[in-house]
């Protein structure tokens, strides 16, 4: 029966979105259409050939196969991000690579959300996804909720991400940085969303333990508040049910107040939340020791989740923003300084008794340096938040390069040592195919990192103090042209170090593929369900 | 999974008896500096948002004790500049266009002040060095050779109204006719005219197909470039016989110019820039070498 509403579902979905290709306004709108047609087409061939299959109980097993497809598609879109990262900053330093025949589709204008898209939420949703599902599992001793929602889940992200990428390229887009899908794409978003949200939580009902594990606090409030800034910050009317062009709910200065109370919390509960998350469980389980401290763990959440959502207006200082809204961004930002390093206290201190694994264990090295650039960052995301410094900050390379050594410090770095400690369980391997390859790709992405980080401090602080170079008589010194001209060999170092980053994941891949292919099997499976 | 709470070793702290996947945590307390780090940044907070305006009322938020605002910090300053340049302001919009250069203070307030208004509004045709783009259409303003003129008069008024724009009725204008599309000259005759402007510029050419073209040459470009083809500034015609070319001086280019014409367009600044800033760029661009 099931199975029967299930195909008239995707039939349906299949035949409307033929329909909406037939009657579209623009290319991006028709290409997604397509593509809608043919998941649900392929769905719908799936669900036809395996109906009436027996449904074996399965209860006492963890359900690892999405997660073993979570951790291909993390690694696959990880190396899409990193290569795209690298070609809009070879493009930045060379112009000519816009090439002429690829004006309107692969020119930096098109390619730089393509790139962010692909990073966070393709990687690091994933990422999240991925090991929420196997958090949730094991700290709750029990098998994820929802049958196979857990599969929609993983696919229906991946629709997102295919339409976002083709529509970006094509020239669909809401101009909300971070947000750029259009409103189709957002629909469909929050519909997978939402299963996420009934899987995670259903799990959580159906948990063994009397407790709830702190991993899953904060993988709760990613999930709810994602959830909510979603909602309210795409908020638009769409032009016409046959395109992708849609009208903002709100305007002017509202509107860039909401887009950054998105924005920031995007960060903020995305790639904050949701990966500490993260290593509240594989920092404990890798270096095998126990969480330093409970106590800290409920106060550095507690005000980590009611802070963090007052911090947007940082993100417009010296704009149409009132002062007041201004101010209030700026003082929760610098509060929120303990409340981020809660996080990284308790993350490097689960090491005392273990420091002695540093040496030996390059998967635990990752981590720690991983926590070490969020504790980095969360001290200078506070930092440029005060307004003086931000008068100096705003709009140079310095925020790129401070969001970089989050992103690629803390959210890359803890997403690899997940991958590197997942893949030998999920695939029931004895151990990686080279911990020597985990040390060469520890140091290409350190390195490039610090490349990375430094050549935009330089750049940032360099362009900040010639925007505002005036002479005897208050007039500008310095054209913008100047200033882009003077960045260039910085532009040439960024681009070396997201090159050093993109090789150091390729030669994870590799590895983690040859884990799977060429390690034996171990002798006791890895995903069976505690009994009671 | 016992709930009892564990102790491990003496100087160890206790777990809190809870189990999960084999995690344990430990009930460390807070660490200190954590905790005074944490408060001090509160107080700071609850401080700076008295000190500042900050937090929302019903019709206005709090004004703040200090009577901070962002936007009369910027009305401040631009009055103090203001303020500090009138004078010299006034100096050079009274002063006679040739006479400024004589004056050292006027010269070097109009240098910077010309210099500032040039970066932000004409680098993005002449470049951050005023050398244009050769080939492009964008002329070099560094040399001798002017398109409209090279005198502090012709730049101004240049500057004032521009070329060939639609905004302003006194802009200067001028047309070349478009010789290939409209027909007025088949290809061969194109072929003929375009080696002689190149003979003109002493350049390689096909010395024959030139001689043919001079006829061609004096009676449709000469009006404009003169029979010299030193060109006519009175009418933006550019110099025919030296080395500087505006779209490039290969057969190529010139056979495109030719035969399509070219129709350089520039703003008409006198809407967007005040009379001393103009007057200020104008002697700026004057200065940078090309200047008669």
């Amino acid at each position: 029966m099931w199975d029967y509403l299930k195909l008239i579902g995707l039939g349906l979905v299949a035949v409307l979105a033929a329909i909406a290709a037939n009657y579209a306004h623009d290319l991006a709108y028709q290409v997604n259409a397509l593509t809608v047609m043919l998941a649900a087409g392929i769905a719908f061939l799936w669900v036809l050939r395996s109906a009436g299959d027996p449904r074996p109980n399965l209860q006492h097993e963890y359900f690892d196969s999405v997660i073993r497809a979570g951790a291909i598609a993390t690694a696959f879109w990880g190396a899409v991000g990193f290569l795209v990262g690298v070609v809009i900053a070879s493009q930045l330093a060379f112009p000519q690579l816009n090439f002429e025949w690829a004006q309107g589709y692969l020119n930096f204008g098109r390619l730089r959300p393509l790139h962010t898209s692909a990073v966070i939420f393709a990687f690091g949703g994933n990422a999240l996804i991925m090991s929420s599902f196997y958090i949730v599992q094991r700290t709750s001793a029990a098998r994820l909720f929802g049958g196979s929602l857990g599969w929609f889940v993983f696919w229906g992200w991946q629709l997102v991400i295919v339409l976002a990428a083709t529509g970006y390229v094509l020239g669909a887009t809401q101009g909300k940085e971070y947000a750029e899908p259009v409103w189709y794409v957002d629909i469909l978003i929050t519909v997978v969303w939402v299963a996420f949200l009934i899987v995670f939580m259903g799990t959580l009902f159906k948990r063994k333990e009397p407790h709830i594990y702190v991993a899953n606090w904060f993988l709760l409030s990613m999930i709810l508040t994602v959830a909510m800034l979603h909602l309210v910050n795409n908020a638009a009317i769409p032009v016409s049910i046959f395109g992708s062009a849609q009208v903002q709910l709100y305007a002017g200065v509202q509107d860039a107040m909401v887009q950054w109370w998105y924005g920031h919390n995007a960060v903020g509960f995305f790639l904050t939340a949701g990966f500490l998350g993260m290593m509240y469980y594989f920092v404990p389980k890798q270096a095998e020791r126990p969480v330093y401290s409970y106590k800290l763990s409920i106060i550095h959440f507690w005000a980590l989740i009611f802070l963090y959502i007052w911090a947007g207006p940082h993100h417009l200082h010296y704009t149409a923003l009132p002062d007041w809204a201004s101010t209030l961004g700026m003082v929760f930002s610098v509060i929120l300084w303990m409340p981020s390093w809660g996080g990284m206290i308790n993350g490097l201190m689960t090491l005392s008794g273990a420091w002695d694994k540093l040496r030996t264990d390059p998967i635990i090295r990752m981590m720690v340096v991983s926590i070490g650039f969020y504790g980095m960052s969360t001290f200078e995301g506070p930092m440029m938040s005060i307004k003086a410094v931000n008068s100096l900050s705003h709009y140079t390379d310095w925020t790129i390069g401070h969001v970089h050594s989050g992103a690629l410090g803390w959210n890359g770095m803890i997403t690899f040592g997940v991958l590197y400690y997942l893949v030998p369980r999920l695939w029931n391997r004895e151990r990686l195919y080279s911990l020597s390859l985990v040390s060469w790709h520890f140091w290409l992405a350190t390195i490039g990192i610090v490349l990375y980080a430094s050549s935009m401090w330089v750049t940032g602080i360099m362009e900040g103090l010639m925007w505002r170079e005036v002479d005897a008589n208050g007039f500008l010194v310095n054209a913008f042209a100047d200033t882009v001209k003077a960045k260039f060999p910085m532009y040439v170092v960024r681009a070396l170090g997201g090159g050093l980053f993109l090789i150091g994941a390729l030669v994870m891949c590799y590895n983690l593929w040859m884990t799977v292919r060429a390690q034996p099997q171990r002798a006791t499976q890895h995903s069976a369900v505690p009994a009671e | 999974m016992c709930a009892k709470p564990v102790k491990k070793e003496p100087r160890q702290v206790e777990t809190t008896g809870h189990q999960w996947d084999g995690i344990e945590e430990l009930n460390n307390p807070l660490p200190r500096w954590w905790v005074w780090v944490f408060y001090a940044t509160i107080v700071w907070g609850i401080g700076y948002s008295v000190a500042y305006p900050a937090w929302p009322l019903i019709k206005e938020a709090t004004p703040g004790l200090l009577g901070a605002s962002t936007r009369a910090d910027v009305a401040a300053e631009i009055a103090r500049v203001d303020a500090a340049n009138a004078g010299i302001k006034a100096k050079l919009i009274a002063a006679d266009l040739n006479a400024i250069s004589t004056d050292p203070e006027l010269a070097a307030y109009a240098e910077r002040a010309g210099a500032a208004v040039f970066l932000t509004n004409c680098t993005t045709c002449h470049g951050s060095g005023a050398a244009g783009f050769e080939g492009k259409g964008y002329p070099n303003l560094l040399d001798d050779d002017w398109l409209w003129g090279g005198t502090m008069e012709d730049i101004h008024y240049t500057v004032a109204h521009g070329i060939r724009n639609t905004t302003d009725p006194d802009a200067h204008y001028s047309e070349m006719p478009k010789f290939g599309v409209d027909e007025l000259l088949d290809e061969t005759q194109i072929g003929q005219v375009v080696e002689y402007v190149l003979a003109l510029s002493g350049q390689e050419h096909d010395a024959a197909l030139a001689a043919q073209g001079t006829e061609l040459y004096v009676d449709n470009c000469s009006g404009c470039h003169m029979e010299d083809g030193s060109g006519d500034r009175s009418q933006g015609a550019p110099n025919l016989s030296d080395a500087i070319w505006l779209y490039g001086g290969t057969r190529e280019a010139v056979t495109h110019s030719v035969f399509y014409a070219r129709y350089g367009v520039m703003p008409n600044w006198s809407p967007r820039l005040t009379e001393d800033e103009i007057r200020a760029v104008a002697f700026y661009v004057h200065g940078r070498g090309g200047g008669e």
